[in-house]
């Protein structure tokens, strides 16, 4: 019942104390790589062919789960025991690099051979820029686009998918129309914070103003995104229960529309029976006005500022970025690849529920560089999401986010302000 | 003197050990908890302020807090009241002169507090789950439509209170079995001997002999529901719509995800201060049964 970490960190503490106490003779170098989830599991596999070519280099994997990361990383560094490299969700980059965990990599990637940055999409690779100088080297990508019932958008009369917002809202009025008040035109996934980011950052103005210090959630551009993402709801085109099962849901026409990222393409290949199989697709996001931005996620590769074995790390990073390990990688987690140069292998290539994310991914725009965004973001849903039941107005959202996020940032300004003092 | 020496010689290492343990990082949590300690103090000492009771202030004003309370409140009442009839009941029933096999039924209640809370926190996910479970299988028997137990914001925190009641409720038995152990049989020979029922015999005897087990059981109770937080983690994540964010599950969201250490730290106080209220409250109604 309660939490009882004593005793855990005693015996960390012991443990410590034994380790350090005994130290181990190894020969060469062992490398320490932490990465997370299915890809902790799955990168295993390519680790013997690093180590074949890079003899005396041993490396460590260590898996840790996604729910857990964050909070070990950040233990990790208090602690001082970080791994040598590291795998690390993009939007962790900016608050890593603030309390200075990471090394900075431009020395590297401009002598490298593998990794060229005019082979990445250039939304991705941005991520992994803060205060001018790069952090990490994309590793996968993730972004947001939009599942369709193309038999739905037809028997509304559309033969493609809409590409403008006023196109999006015609044609969901029509499906709404065709479906009956028992069903809906699209699901937006309202534990999640990134639908409404990716109409977010379709917008011209940032979201953040002044460097990051205060926010910047009043603009008409914000307004904008939020008042479609409310009118979705306002107008009964998206339903506000939960949904326990998508797949389920979307084969039976509940939503024709659905928000979501890559992972789904193969859920949807499995869940949806084989005669349902040609009547689903992806398409880009529509934008205010024709194709427009999404979020720019995934995980990148860093190296620890601590890390003794920085060439070493550095190695790794390169070996992993290679396209041929890219698309090995790719093959075995279905995680889709930074690289331009892979999508034109036939894997990727001929895949046709993929062509809209390489479309996409040429278009993503990252979220704005500050520590403190992953906890402004969950506010923004929140918020939204009070919005949807009716509890607020756009108007008065909007304001209550810059007020949220102008508490949230208060620290960041003081300490911009006491830097500029010195 | 010599006796005085010996009692401290006794008493030091525990001491050494809980002051080291125990009181300096409470201490230590206190002050944490007037300053802003986050990830940018993390890395850089210079970035710690002082900030003296704004943490505690800027808490009483957020939302979240107080239905984090208002949740943790519910899974007390309810909870431990219920707890505690359960425990009775069980030891009662166990007491029994009638009952057979004693030791199996006693190790089959006691076994939930001993298992890993987050092995049958799984099992339970399963027997609770909306279209396959155990439950709505027998909800369903009885004519009452299925209910998504850990989806529903209505219905999640039951769902909890339901799981840790199962799981908690053979420790105070065990602790209520002694009690009526310690209870001198004369007493109910008397009793009968002067034509009580059994429910007389319960009310006149039973129950003020329990008096001091029951207080100790209330307030251990009391303050273990007051530390919810595994059960909302493993199962629930505090959804859904935060109806089951705890008073612990809010403190470590702050604490952990956000790296918000001193408003962690403050949240922790608060708990302490509510906590100990009370349990002074309790002590107080005690007293005057007593009396």
């Amino acid at each position: 019942m309660r939490m009882r970490f004593a005793p855990a960190l005693l015996v960390l503490a012991f443990a410590a104390l034994l380790s350090s106490c005994a130290p181990r003779r190894e020969e060469g170098v062992v490398l320490k790589f932490w990465a997370m989830g299915r890809e902790g599991e799955v990168v295993t596999a390519l680790m013997p062919e690093f180590e074949r070519t890079h003899p005396g280099v041993r490396v460590e994997v260590q898996q840790l789960p996604w729910t857990a990361a964050h909070e070990k990383l950040l233990t990790a560094f208090a602690g001082d025991v970080m791994p040598d490299i590291f795998q690390l969700g993009n939007t962790w980059v900016p608050e890593f690099k603030a309390i200075g965990a990471l090394r900075a990599l431009d020395g590297e990637v401009a002598t490298s051979q593998h990794v060229t940055q005019a082979d990445y999409f250039p939304g991705i690779w941005d991520t992994n820029i803060v205060d001018g100088k790069l952090w990490g080297v994309p590793w996968y990508v993730d972004t947001r686009v939009m599942f369709y019932r193309r038999d739905m958008l037809a028997r509304a009369g559309y033969a493609k998918p809409p590409q403008t917002w006023a196109d999006w809202m015609k044609a969901m009025t029509a499906i709404k129309r065709i479906v009956g008040p028992d069903n809906y035109a699209i699901l937006l996934p309202s534990d999640e914070f990134e639908p409404l980011l990716a109409l977010a950052l379709q917008q011209d103005e940032p979201l953040l103003r002044d460097g990051g210090r205060y926010g910047n959630f009043r603009t008409p551009g914000f307004r904008r995104s939020l008042q479609l993402y409310a009118d979705m709801y306002a107008q009964k085109l998206a339903p506000l229960n939960r949904i326990t099962n998508v797949y389920h849901e979307f084969g039976m026409g509940y939503v024709s529309f659905y928000i979501s990222g890559p992972w789904n393409m193969g859920e949807f290949k499995r869940r949806l029976p084989a005669d349902q199989q040609d009547s689903w697709m992806t398409a880009i996001l529509p934008g205010p006005s024709g194709p427009a931005a999404s979020v720019a996620g995934g995980s990148s590769l860093v190296l620890a500022a601590s890390s003794k074995h920085q060439r070493e790390g550095w190695q790794l990073i390169e070996y992993l970025s290679r396209t041929d390990t890219m698309a090995r990688f790719h093959e075995l987690t279905g995680d889709l690849p930074p690289r331009r140069s892979n999508w034109s292998h036939p894997r990727l290539a001929g895949d046709k529920y993929a062509q809209a994310f390489g479309e996409q991914l040429e278009r993503v725009k990252p979220a704005p560089k500050v520590p403190e965004w992953e906890q402004i973001a969950t506010e923004m849903r929140l918020v939204a999401e009070r919005v949807t039941h009716g509890e607020l107005t756009v108007d008065q959202a909007a304001a209550e986010l810059d007020a949220k996020a102008d508490h949230i940032l208060e620290k960041r300004r003081w300490m911009l302000a006491r830097k500029e003092g010195e | 003197m010599n006796s005085q020496r010996a009692a401290w010689c006794f008493a030091g290492p525990a001491l050494l050990v809980i002051g080291v343990f125990f009181f300096l990082p409470v201490l230590a949590a206190l002050v944490m908890s007037l300053t802003d300690f986050d990830i940018y103090a993390l890395a850089d000492l210079r970035n710690l302020r002082f900030v003296g009771l704004r943490n505690y202030v800027e808490l009483l004003q957020t939302p979240l807090f107080w239905q984090a309370l208002g949740n943790t409140l519910y899974f007390v009442v309810v909870g431990v009241p219920l707890s505690i009839a359960a425990s009775l009941g069980a030891a009662l029933l166990l007491h029994s002169r009638l009952t057979r096999f004693k030791g199996l039924f006693r190790t089959a209640f006691f076994a939930p507090v001993v298992t890993s809370l987050v092995a049958v926190a799984v099992i339970w996910r399963y027997l609770l789950h909306t279209r396959y479970g155990m439950v709505n299988h027998g909800l369903e028997l009885l004519g009452i439509s299925p209910v998504d137990w850990l989806n529903d914001p209505h219905w999640a925190m039951p769902a909890i209170i339901l799981f840790a009641l199962w799981k908690n409720f053979g420790y105070n038995m065990i602790i209520f079995l002694a009690g009526l152990q310690s209870i001198p049989d004369d007493l109910y020979e008397a009793a009968g001997l002067d034509g009580a029922g059994v429910w007389q015999q319960f009310r006149y005897i039973t129950w003020p002999m329990l008096g001091p087990t029951l207080l100790m059981v209330s307030i251990l109770s009391m303050s273990a529901y007051f530390q919810l937080f595994a059960e909302p983690y493993v199962m629930t994540q505090g959804g859904p719509v935060q109806s089951t964010v705890s008073v612990l599950y809010f403190m470590y969201e702050q604490g952990f995800k956000w790296w918000n250490l001193g408003a962690a730290s403050a949240v922790a106080f608060i708990l302490f201060a509510i906590m100990f209220c009370v349990t002074l409250l309790q002590l107080r109604v005690a007293k005057g049964v007593d009396a």
